[in-house]
């Protein structure tokens, strides 16, 4: 099968074979990682811009890793490097990039829809690395491959999710992502957290954190975006990490073998307790290392030559 | 110079429904006779001019209470000019101006200087409507009676609700010396939280900010509080959500003075419509459930909606051509809004004469202007081709801006022609 995908915007988009194509081409990109010399030439001559509108470490650094362990060029602009803060439009400042013949240009946006917006208008692919509170595909479905790895599968498994559901992209992707896949998605917060209307995505919302991680096979802890909340949503950290933080007494409610997993960064006291975090059960390093081979497999499909240039 | 309109059903709901002949002679409807069947009976007419409408609908002068012309200001949205060009071509013989241009219509100046341009141009007319406060700030009342002098018919801070509720009173009592009528954007904005489009499963399913029904319900209970207080009359714009129907038909039950409009997106689209991040599909209110639009149609059915006004808003490319959370709310309206009020007919929930009157008779009663088509009235009339079946397309829009969620829909009817002042400003 070819992938003939030009762009990767959200989960949605994805077929349940494309996102299985996706995940088994990154475990075999796992292993580029793990030589000496950590470098194939597949993308050789191939330019990729990442394009950062909003601050990022792990993502960028993850993206960045990815193309050179490909041999891409890679190029990162940002937004105060970026003509934006001159008061140039997000599609003319696309159309620029374009002109400079990019393959692919990745594109983290606070806008919703913005990479849709771009995506139209650009003959590079454009891969989504976190749009507004829309989606964050490539966070899913490292996320996703990193369940399959460890659990063999992802078809029914019970996936807990806890935290601010409302303004978390990676929270809409995993669920939508989860969910195609098999799984059974249970999603956990503060009411001020869950959005209206969001089991329609596919997840049940519980009421409280024990019956939603009970018999889980997956907990993942979303982060408390402190720069997002004004103590509106919940009035302290205390509070909050009584109710929906992640430590040990609630971890023994899942299953023996359950993973914990948080795309970062954590806020450890709050969501998540240290000795969880740092315990056994544990994958959240592991995600980062995928995040890599994930990312260098988006980069092989939607670059690398498998898909036909005329197939959009 | 005469003109005989023949061969149509005239239709002034209350005043006349029959086939007749129109005269105008002049800026005036001279007389209303029965049809000529023969060509002879005209007589020695070479002086007069036959508008053949046979099978259509000649209704009063429709009238939108609710557009944006943008000029003074952002002229390169729409002008006064094209605005009314947009307005002949969509039916409509007259329209309410909005006030916030750049600078705002609040003093008189600015209030001569549309109608002067608007006298000038000859098209469709314009009565405008003044700011309620000093530069629509919400702070100091701006000089409402000046402006009326000046040729104001009501006053609203249209875009920008009023938030201080004590202001509003005082605002309502002041007008009410005047008897000039408040329109009103009811929007509670804390609550309104910056969201882009209607909260629920779509807004969460796009990752869109959402506004909640109560952005609009809060305010329109909190002013049906203060019509109550004060005895004054209140009209609320683009209603959209069941909550403010229902508050508006009970307040309508107990007596308050309350009048209210939709427009026609409200009863036409959902958010369900409202996709892949197209912006044209952004509105403020906001496009909103299945329900919300079943509630504003049974409005329009029994009444509780007064009338239907467009909210005409164009905007060009730089303001929608944009990522959806930062592009401008507002859709043209002007030329589809006939078209699409008339599924209302073709559907059942509105009889013809009822159409008239959501789309002339009470908008010209709300601004205390009389339309009647009676020998002697100003021609101002519309003539309706009800059955006339096309598609919707941006490009022949008069209007300078294109931002439309309509382009492509099928529609039946639209306006055949426009006459004001017994001039013929737009024919199909």
């Amino acid at each position: 099968m070819r992938f003939t995908k030009k762009d990767i915007l959200d989960i949605e988009s994805l077929e349940p074979r494309e996102i299985s194509m996706i995940l088994d081409t990154a475990q075999g990109m796992k292993e580029i990682s793990e030589r000496p010399v950590k470098k194939v030439p597949t993308l050789r001559g191939k330019t990729i811009v990442l394009f950062f509108q909003e601050p990022s470490t792990r993502t960028k650094l993850s993206f960045d890793t990815a193309a050179k362990r490909l041999s891409a060029d890679s190029i990162s602009i940002s937004k105060s490097s970026s003509s934006i803060v001159k008061g140039e439009t997000l599609i003319d400042t696309a159309k620029n990039l374009e002109a400079m013949k990019p393959d692919v240009i990745v594109l983290r946006h606070p806008s919703s829809g913005a990479p849709h917006l771009i995506a139209k208008r650009v003959n590079a692919s454009v891969i989504n690395a976190g749009d507004g509170i829309h989606a964050h595909p490539s966070q899913a479905l490292l996320d996703m491959m990193s369940v399959r790895e460890k659990k063999g599968k992802i078809e029914g498994l019970n996936i807990s999710i806890i935290g601010d559901i409302a303004h978390s992209r990676v929270a809409r992707s995993d669920i939508t992502g989860f969910s195609k896949m098999g799984a059974n998605v249970c999603i956990c917060a503060p009411e001020t957290m869950i959005p209206m209307g969001v089991e329609n995505l596919g997840c049940s919302v519980s009421p409280n954190m024990e019956t939603c991680i009970e018999g889980a096979d997956v907990i993942m802890m979303l982060r408390i975006q402190k720069e997002r909340q004004d103590n509106i949503l919940f009035p302290t950290e205390r509070e909050y990490a009584t109710l929906f933080g992640l430590n040990k007494a609630r971890l023994n409610l899942a299953k023996k073998d359950v993973i914990v997993m948080h795309p970062g960064p954590m806020n450890r006291g709050v969501e998540i307790s240290s000795d969880v975090a740092d315990s056994d059960s544990s994958m959240i390093l592991e995600q980062v290392t995928n995040g890599v081979a994930l990312r260098m497999a988006l980069f092989y499909l939607v670059a690398g030559g498998s898909r036909h240039a005329d197939s959009d | 110079m005469r003109i005989r309109i023949k061969g149509a059903r005239i239709l002034d709901p209350g005043n006349i429904d029959d086939n007749k002949d129109i005269i105008v002679k002049d800026h005036l409807i001279e007389a209303i006779v029965d049809p000529i069947f023969d060509r002879k009976e005209n007589g020695t007419s070479s002086d007069i001019e036959t508008i053949d409408a046979t099978g259509m609908i000649v209704v009063p002068g429709l009238i939108d209470i609710h557009v944006h012309l943008r000029e003074p200001g952002q002229e390169y949205k729409e002008t006064i000019e094209t605005g009314l060009m947009a307005a002949a071509r969509g039916g409509f013989t007259a329209v309410c101006s909005m006030p916030n241009t750049n600078p705002v219509n609040d003093n008189s100046q600015v209030t001569k200087f549309i109608i002067n341009r608007a006298n000038e141009l000859g098209l469709s007319k314009v009565y405008p409507t003044g700011a309620i406060t000093q530069g629509s700030m919400g702070n100091t009342l701006a000089e409402i009676y000046d402006m009326q002098q000046a040729g104001i018919v009501a006053v609203t801070d249209d875009g920008k609700p009023l938030e201080n509720s004590n202001l509003m009173r005082r605002a309502l009592e002041y007008c009410k010396g005047f008897n000039i009528p408040v329109f009103v954007h009811a929007e509670e904005l804390s609550i309104a939280d910056g969201g882009s489009m209607n909260e629920g499963f779509f807004a969460t399913f796009w990752g869109i900010k959402g506004i909640p029904n109560a952005a609009e319900s809060i305010m329109v209970v909190r002013d049906i509080a203060l019509s109550e207080l004060t005895g004054a009359s209140v009209h609320f714009c683009h209603i959209s959500t069941k909550e403010s129907v229902e508050a508006i038909r009970q307040a309508k039950k107990r007596g308050v003075k309350v009048t209210c409009e939709t427009a026609p997106h409200y009863f036409t689209l959902t958010d369900e419509d409202v996709k892949d991040y197209n912006t044209n599909f952004k509105m403020n209110p906001p496009l909103r459930s299945e329900e919300d639009r079943q509630a504003v149609i049974q409005g329009l059915v029994d009444g509780t909606i007064d009338l239907i006004a467009s909210d005409h808003a164009p905007h060009s490319v730089v303001e929608k051509d944009v990522e959806f959370d930062r592009a401008a709310f507002g859709i043209v309206g002007l030329e589809t809004s006939l078209s699409l009020s008339l599924k209302l007919v073709h559907d059942g929930f509105l009889t013809m004469a009822e159409l008239v009157n959501k789309m002339a008779k009470h908008p010209a009663k709300i601004i205390g202007i009389q339309n009647d088509v009676k020998p002697g009235n100003i021609a101002d009339l519309t003539i309706i081709d009800p059955e006339d079946t096309y598609e919707i397309d941006p490009e022949t829009f008069k209007s300078k801006s294109k931002n439309t969620p309509f382009s492509g829909l099928k529609v039946k009817g639209r306006p055949f022609l426009t006459m004001v002042n017994g001039k013929v400003v737009y024919s199909k």
